[in-house]
């Protein structure tokens, strides 16, 4: 704590962050207490985009809820997608073919890529950099064209069904995909070149914003978060849903804990993302993409069921509580960046303010999903 | 001391190397689109809102009116009527209104149509200066559409 404006003053004042601030990314809103430049406390203030999701559920058939689930978690739609349809199938026990599980991989890691991408730009341009956000849409923009051909949207994603998925992917898409890792493969050293090595960008990153391990355990961090604070946890690895088992893929984990551990495990997923695709690619079976004679109408029996899956900022579950009707009675969502943001007030305590930004930046927050 | 004065000559000169990235650029295709200049073309699975989809043979819609697309709607965008002509066989759409205020573009209403008598749109230019102009009655549109 600066010694230097304790003496001056000895009082401390609130500062609004938000809920209109281009740093928190949406509407939420963080109340600092200061002393000077320094954070004293800091409390998010949630709830400015809360829309009901859960409730919405409770009143809708099982299959309605499907373009909700793409709403939440706008930049990670697919997995949120995923999610849901696996609770589902699992709980009604609906086989899904084959083919459809892995264009299920192919387009959720594409998704995961473009997340990760939008993170790159959006937190570089946190720390005052503009140009790298516009060299991230740039290939980003490529997997929305891939996506919307294949989906026919470009942000809430409503693809996947019960049993399978909604279309079948094309030659075409196929091409562009293995065209698309080529020229990410390409850009990757450029990124690095541009931003991971930049002397400014090392300084305002390395050993700022300490998170610990034991941190992430208490507020359930999970995610890259976790996996920067050297817990080895991803769950298509070590609770593999889909078929992500037959991949051959690492979870990369940093063991510094600062916000230059968290940029780079993102870096490293989209490399990794990247080796999915082109195993999922090469391995896509032939064959329908839907299972035939899935009922329109699903009733899960009686019970409660719990799935979860990783998304781009941590592990998703629902629980799903099924009295034998066509509509949930209970759907509990558990959004990986509410448990995220949920170590800010700990972890930002005595940092400065851009300090602070930065560590909010790099915990990667998408508010709706906080709200749900 | 040594490693003071190292960090200031390599820290410059990654600074060099990002803005030999950037000026390269200076030098390559513009890749943005001037948008309402130019246009891209919509792929062909893009969703719009949805439109009645006419019958070649008696120019009439596709629709047998069973209600399935309504019921089918999370958002209860759909209000459709259908009467039994005199005479006739089956049911014969005469009311088929869209709220696209409410809709979220998911085409569940699509997907459960089996005479495939509803299909998305490309419009996606759409501005209105009032509510009312997202309430689309879709049979006047087909009829307008020749």
């Amino acid at each position: 704590m600066s010694a230097f404006a304790q003496s001056q003053t000895n009082e401390t004042f609130v500062l609004n962050l938000g809920p209109q601030h281009p740093a928190t990314h949406g509407v939420l809103r963080v109340k600092l207490v200061m002393d000077g430049e320094y954070v004293v406390e800091a409390e998010p203030v949630l709830g400015y985009i809360h829309r009901m999701h859960e409730k919405m559920g409770e009143n809708r058939t099982w299959a309605q809820f499907l373009p909700n689930t793409g709403r939440m978690d706008y930049l990670h739609a697919l997995a949120f997608n995923h999610g849901y349809v696996t609770a589902v199938e699992r709980a009604a026990g609906i086989e899904v073919a084959e083919r459809a599980e892995y264009i299920r991989v192919i387009t959720n890691e594409l998704n995961r890529i473009s997340s990760h991408l939008l993170w790159f730009g959006a937190f570089v341009l946190d720390l005052g950099g503009f140009s790298p956000l516009l060299y991230a849409f740039d290939d980003r923009e490529h997997i929305l064209d891939l996506l919307e051909s294949v989906t026919g949207s470009r942000l809430t994603y409503c693809y996947y069904r019960f049993g399978g998925v909604y279309n079948d992917i094309d030659d075409g898409f196929l091409a562009g995909t293995t065209a698309f890792i080529k020229r990410l493969r390409d850009r990757m050293p450029m990124y690095h070149n541009l931003v991971t090595k930049n002397i400014i960008m090392m300084k305002r990153l390395e050993g700022i914003g300490p998170v610990s391990a034991e941190m992430c355990r208490k507020y359930g961090a999970t995610g890259p978060v976790a996996r920067g604070s050297g817990i080895d946890f991803d769950l298509r690895k070590h609770e593999p849903y889909s078929v992500y088992s037959e991949f051959d893929f690492e979870v990369p984990v940093y063991t510094e804990c600062d916000s230059m551990a968290r940029y780079m495990v993102r870096m490293d997923e989209i490399e990794q993302s990247m080796r999915i695709i082109e195993q999922a690619v090469a391995k896509l079976p032939d064959g329908p993409f839907m299972t035939p004679k899935v009922s329109k109408i699903v009733k899960p029996p009686k019970g409660d069921y719990y799935n979860a899956v990783e998304t781009a900022r941590g592990s998703f579950g629902i629980r799903l509580v099924s009295d034998g009707t066509n509509t949930p009675y209970r759907l509990k969502l558990r959004s990986p960046t509410f448990s995220n943001l949920s170590l800010f007030g700990e972890a930002s305590r005595g940092m400065l303010l851009p300090d602070a930004l930065a560590l909010m930046g790099s915990l990667d927050l998408v508010i709706p999903e906080i709200d749900r | 001391m040594i490693d003071y004065f190292k960090e200031i000559i390599s820290g410059t000169w990654s600074l060099f190397v990002g803005m030999a990235i950037t000026i390269r650029y200076f030098f390559q295709p513009v890749v943005t689109v001037q948008y309402p200049h130019e246009t891209l073309p919509m792929p062909p699975r893009f969703r719009g809102h949805i439109d009645l989809v006419k019958d070649e043979e008696s120019g009439q819609s596709k629709c047998i009116v069973c209600g399935m697309c309504q019921k089918a709607c999370p958002s209860g965008c759909i209000t459709l009527a259908g009467e039994k002509p005199e005479g006739g066989k089956g049911k014969v759409l005469t009311k088929y209104i869209l709220d696209f205020t409410k809709c979220s573009l998911c085409g569940l209403c699509v997907e459960s149509c089996k005479p495939e008598a509803i299909a998305f749109s490309r419009d996606y230019n759409l501005a209105g200066l009032n509510r009312n102009d997202y309430v689309f009655d879709l049979i006047k549109r087909m009829e307008e559409r020749n």
